[in-house]
């Protein structure tokens, strides 16, 4: 019965693309070098089928291209298929029909047997039915540290968060900035969301960003938690770069003892060719709870009244998550494969830490997957506010399980 | 003046009632389009604009009705009001500062100096660019380490701080220093020109009288110059209002949140947090603060005239 179903989709995919070759614009932000050479593969293997991939790159990060391409969906003015992080960014897009349901080929292609943690495909599923392609993981909770800055102040390099905060006065008496940290609300987001998970465990966490519990948030494995906020951000209270890049480039030239990051520092460290566990490391989960998230991207494919470009963006779905384009996809890009059953020996060590990690099951969702944009962005401003200031660990805790018990 | 309105004065009585809106037909004609779009784009998206602030709409405009919630939220949000007051500081400040330099260098201008016209265009250059690229390229200038600081440390002077951009409390003045050396060299030139307007008598006639430089300006030139005053408060107050791609471009409503302003939330809130009816009534109420400013003066400028 499987197999049959598998057969007729695949019959149908191939008649499909005999039948025409079809041009599909295909819409995302990946602009930086190591992104541009990573989607480049997805094209190459686009055209190679015979259709046309026409690239619609939008500068900027995915908060200046979110806007455009939705508004150019709801203007009518659908693109073939376009990039979003997987999680509530689309919830009323789908709503409102504006998206094309793929779950025919998800079950033609068994996604729910190959997409590995599930819960992407969990993500990308609404009501049922599914609407997404996930063609990665990124995760956040990496520590990166270099090993210069450590020589030169004379310290073993850390193995975990603790040891980093006790290492922090001789970083200081050196010269160094013990934490880099751009001045940008999501950075500072993204470090307060790792120290969390490191600090508070997951169950905490699960109960505050996935049930939306407000009395967790206020409970005492919350207090821990912003009181190690308010330790590291006295640590990079020095430092004064805004952009992430900016802050890794000061672990890579050893002028910052560590950095808070996701996994795509990576692709900063082997542009600067550095050498992993040699000029820096990286410790997923800060050392302290090896758990990663699962955010990433996938692809959305706008609705559309042409047949053939509907089965042109059914077959570009099913192209996406092929073995053989996500190996040579996520290598480019330095991310994680969205299916467990493909080699991946080309990775490096710290994408095998993070490949060993997610084959073991400690994951989670991402915090895009649990709270909506709008919640986001409010702790995303009282993050900014906390770091830049002297707001006091119990004003910012009082803060944040407000917005929390006010979380739709 | 007199003059023009007491013609329009004739003419409108002596035209008697039904010829008043039939008068110029084919103006009237053709000026329809134009009436036609301001009510539609300007009107119908305004009174839009606020109806949907009553409404939790999110990513898409919905009319499910949640009263003033959006309002409550937003005046419970340190965001919205540290935005309100850097509006305010900036606008005040804005607006003397660009008055009175634009003022003083047109005053300078017209005392028949040598090289006036390479004077001017060096004071209306920085008008040129954009408030993306003044943004940036001030933000570049006051960079603590290849900057301004970093310059006049190198002179000698090692203890010299100024770095306006990373310090929460003084990040407004970074933006004002930039605004203004954008913004005065327009008002300047608007400035000159009311100046050569002023009477060549007039300034013989004070000399005859013997009556200071200084003093003739503050006493009788200024007061002479109301229209063209009228004018840069105009174009300096519309500038104040939609303060946003100079922010964005500058600090980006950094360190923290401390420089951030009212156009800013409303654009994050529409767009990046997906919550349109937050947006709508942050942007409500930045129109019920325009209008606050707009009714007393369009009440004392043009109200005030019928009784006189």
């Amino acid at each position: 019965m499987k197999l049959s179903t598998k057969l007729l989709a695949a019959t149908a995919i191939v008649s499909a693309s005999a039948a025409s070759a079809v041009e599909l614009e295909v819409t995302h932000w990946w602009t930086s070098g190591g992104e541009a050479a990573a989607v480049s593969k997805f094209a190459e293997a686009w055209n190679a089928t015979g259709n046309t991939w026409v690239d619609g790159a939008i500068a900027g990060s995915g908060g200046t291209a979110r806007p455009i391409i939705i508004s150019r969906i709801l203007g009518g003015d659908p693109m073939g298929a376009t990039q979003l992080n997987h999680g509530r960014q689309a919830e009323e897009l789908i709503e409102a029909g504006l998206m094309l349901d793929l779950t025919d080929v998800a079950e033609a292609g068994g996604w729910a047997d190959i997409v590995n943690p599930s819960s992407l495909l969990d993500s990308c599923t609404l009501d049922g039915r599914i609407y997404c392609v996930p063609v990665n993981i990124h995760s956040a909770q990496w520590l990166w540290l270099s090993h210069d800055a450590y020589e030169k102040a004379g310290q073993p390099v850390p193995s975990d968060w603790n040891e980093f905060v006790a290492s922090a006065p001789a970083l200081e008496a050196a010269g160094m900035v013990p934490l880099a940290m751009g001045q940008q609300g999501w950075q500072q987001n993204l470090a307060f969301g790792a120290i969390t998970i490191a600090v508070a465990g997951t169950d905490a966490w699960r109960e505050v960003t996935v049930n939306k519990n407000a009395d967790v948030a206020r409970g005492p494995e919350y207090t821990a938690v912003f009181e190690a906020v308010a330790n590291a951000r006295e640590l990079a209270r020095d430092s004064n770069v805004q952009d992430w890049n900016q802050a890794t480039n000061m672990v890579i030239t050893g002028m910052a003892g560590a950095q808070l990051m996701g996994d795509w520092a990576q692709g900063e460290f082997s542009v600067a060719e550095q050498v992993e566990g040699q000029d820096y490391s990286c410790l997923p989960g800060l050392g302290l709870n090896e758990i990663l998230d699962t955010g990433g991207d996938a692809f959305y494919f706008p609705a559309n009244d042409d047949p053939e470009i509907t089965a042109a963006q059914k077959e570009l779905a099913a192209l996406l998550i092929s073995p053989e384009v996500q190996v040579s996809f996520n290598l480019a890009k330095g991310s994680l494969p969205v299916r467990g059953d493909i080699d991946m020996a080309a990775a490096n060590g710290c994408m095998q830490k993070g490949l060993g990690i997610l084959a073991d099951g400690g994951i989670l969702p991402s915090g895009d997957q649990s709270l909506s944009a709008d919640t986001q962005t409010q702790i995303e401003d009282l993050m900014a506010e906390f770091w830049s200031g002297d707001m006091s660990a119990a004003d910012a805790q009082a803060r944040y399980a407000d917005l929390i018990a006010a979380a739709d | 003046m007199s003059v023009v309105e007491d013609g329009a004065l004739r003419g409108a009585t002596g035209a008697k009632r039904p010829s008043r809106l039939f008068r110029n037909p084919m103006a009237k004609i053709a000026s329809i389009p134009m009436i036609l779009t301001a009510m539609v784009v300007f009107v119908g998206g305004t009174l839009w604009t606020v109806v949907h602030s009553f409404t939790g709409s999110k990513l898409l405009p919905k009319l499910n009705w949640v009263g003033f919630d959006q309002y409550e939220r937003l005046w419970d949000t340190p965001r919205w009001l540290i935005s309100i007051s850097n509006l305010a500081l900036y606008g005040i400040c804005s607006l003397i500062l660009t008055l009175t330099i634009g003022f003083i260098l047109a005053a300078l201008l017209d005392r028949k100096i040598r090289f006036e016209s390479a004077f001017r265009t060096i004071f209306l250059y920085p008008f040129a660019l954009s408030f993306v690229v003044t943004g940036l390229a001030w933000q570049w200038i006051l960079n603590p380490d290849f900057g301004l600081q970093s310059l006049v440390q190198g002179w000698g002077w090692e203890s010299f701080q100024f770095d306006p951009l990373n310090n929460p409390d003084i990040v407004m003045f970074g933006l004002l220093i930039a605004g203004i050396w954008q913004g005065s060299g327009l008002i300047m030139c608007i400035m000159l020109a009311g100046l050569r307007g002023i009477d060549e008598d007039i300034w013989k006639a004070a000399r005859v009288d013997g009556i200071g430089t200084v003093k003739t300006y503050v006493r009788i030139v200024i007061p002479m110059m109301r229209p063209v005053f009228i004018t840069s408060l105009v174009l300096i107050a519309s500038g104040i209002i939609k303060l946003y791609d100079l922010v964005v471009a500058q600090t980006n409503g950094g360190p923290g949140i401390s420089s951030e302003v009212p156009a800013k939330y409303v654009i994050n809130y529409m767009f990046q947090a997906q919550n349109l009816g937050q947006g709508f009534a942050a942007s409500t109420m930045m129109l019920c603060s325009v209008i606050i400013i707009l009714i007393p003066w369009a009440y004392l400028e043009f109200g005030g005239r019928k009784n006189a």
